[in-house]
């Protein structure tokens, strides 16, 4: 999932994996049947058989760069997709969408409770553009479901001195110790981060394995 | 025991059966569309469900370390409903997602004019996209059902030996076995096969070609169908590899005719995405 969090140009430099040329020679290489979609549409669909499931997002996330898709077509392959497709999508807004005109999207995956759409969603678009009340359900959602809050793009930003995001946690920590429940590690990470003394620009580490089991699960 | 099963509609079952069918052995799983014992209404409905075939339900069969796949087509039974034979228009862009591994289930339910229609287009679309098809063979009138299925399939763009009939039995599978096609047999609680009968069968007709499934739904039934059959079969003298061939080799040989089968599956525990269905932590 990291390298679909690369830009194009870094992921073409890496010689460890297929070229951004290669890639679409290969994809150019298989033209198949057009049918009622758009032959790069079509491509991102087969992305995964014709690029292998390791380089799968990647090559979706480039198809949308290279074909400089705009926010109907962004909204088209994510509304016509699969989970798989739909994740490079939320990968690639950064990247294609200035505004926050696809935030729809963002709120779409977090409305979910398949946490590999949310990983994705709450990455530097979110960061960008996400209200607060929304961006805070959706780091407490990643808390929930066991997505590593390192998937949270520029939580140390977002989370520096938000009083109501530490009351939230503060709240959720005392409703897991009552029901005599293990509070995540990430909880306790996320809640240092949203003290006014906390350095907002730092990096987060490395994920922490015991933080990232999930607690009540079945959100519905 | 590893199992394939290749014909089971998780969406109606629950995690308690994923948990299950881990135990027993299952590891991959095909899931065909269906009908939802309340007819739908619009191809918007269908539409819902070939996403959730496609994101939701191979994400939870992930949980539990099964590889999910899936078939889709408009069913026999609603090919009758105008109002959802829109969804045959729809149907070219989900044909061509990775996860699709067959056109299916397609066939003939009464009989009627518009399900010959439904399954003569859904057969050249498995044609075009180089997809095998999983026919469904009719409950009434069986063996006139299968006739008619393989005349169908006869004068389709699909060879036999890229097409399922399946819900076999006694009755039907000597007919079926000799046009080409593959074999399917659902092993119910009471209908359609049971364990014993489905070894005299695999002992009469032997296992090449053979497909094995639990069709479990929302009906009556048990996705561990399967795995009892395996027992029967190694309790009738049936080696191990008889067993593997039957429940693994063989859907894996059928369903790769698609070139989209991908066994590789995250074992539940190592995934660092954790799960918001098991309540780990509870």
């Amino acid at each position: 999932m990291n390298q679909a969090h690369r830009t194009p140009s870094t992921a073409e430099s890496e010689t460890a994996r297929p070229s951004l040329a290669d890639l679409r020679a290969r994809l150019a290489a298989h033209p198949g049947i057009h049918g009622p979609i758009s032959v790069w549409e079509l491509r991102i669909a087969e992305a995964g058989r014709r690029c292998g499931p390791e380089y799968a997002d990647a090559a979706r996330v480039l198809l949308l760069y290279a074909a400089r898709a705009d926010l109907d077509a962004l909204a088209r392959v994510y509304r016509q997709g699969t989970a798989a497709e739909r994740r490079a999508v939320l990968h690639a807004l950064p990247h294609l969408v200035a505004g926050p005109d696809a935030l729809s999207l963002v709120e779409d995956a977090l409305r979910t409770n398949d946490t590999r759409l949310v990983a994705a969603a709450v990455g530097p678009y979110a960061a960008r553009h996400l209200d607060p009340h929304n961006w805070r359900h959706a780091v407490l959602k990643c808390l929930f479901t066991g997505v590593p809050v390192d998937e949270v793009a520029e939580l140390p930003r977002r989370a520096h001195a938000d009083a109501e995001l530490a009351r939230m946690l503060g709240d959720y920590a005392h409703e897991r110790t009552t029901a005599g429940r293990p509070v995540p590690e990430d909880l306790h990470r996320v809640l240092t981060l949203t003290e006014p003394t906390a350095t907002p620009t730092g990096t987060s580490g490395p994920s922490r394995t015991s933080g990232t089991s999930g607690t009540s699960g079945k959100e519905s | 025991m590893r199992i394939f099963d290749p014909h089971i509609h998780m969406t109606s079952r629950t995690t308690d059966d994923y948990e299950a069918m881990h135990t027993a052995g299952v590891r991959a799983v095909v899931e065909p569309s269906f009908w939802l014992g309340q007819p739908r209404t619009s191809p918007a409905s269908f539409l819902d469900y070939f996403d959730s075939l496609l994101g939701w339900e191979p994400f939870r069969a992930a949980q539990y370390g099964i590889a999910h796949h899936c078939a889709l087509a408009l069913n026999p039974k609603e090919a009758n409903d105008p109002r959802c034979a829109g969804v045959l228009d729809e149907l070219p862009r989900y044909l061509v997602k990775d996860h699709v591994v067959a056109v299916g289930e397609i066939g003939y339910d009464s009989m009627t004019p518009a399900e010959d229609t439904a399954l003569a287009a859904q057969l050249q679309l498995a044609a075009d996209h180089e997809l095998p098809a999983l026919v469904h063979t009719p409950h009434r009138d069986k063996l006139a059902g299968l006739r008619r299925t393989l005349d169908v399939v006869r004068e389709s763009a699909l060879p036999p030996d890229h097409v399922l009939v399946d819900h076999l039995n006694e009755t039907t599978v000597k007919e079926a076995k000799d046009s080409g096609c593959w074999l399917g047999f659902s092993v119910y609680p009471d209908t359609k096969m049971d364990e014993e009968r489905m070894v005299a069968v695999l002992r009469a007709y032997g296992l090449e070609k053979v497909l094995v499934n639990s069709a479990a739904d929302w009906g009556r039934s048990d996705p561990l169908k399967t795995r009892l059959v395996g027992d029967a079969l190694l309790a009738a003298g049936f080696t191990e590899d008889d067993v593997e061939q039957v429940l693994w080799h063989n859907p894996v040989a059928f369903y790769a005719l698609s070139g989209r089968l991908d066994l590789d599956i995250a074992s539940p525990d190592a995934t660092h995405e954790g799960n918001s269905i098991l309540r780990g932590g509870e």
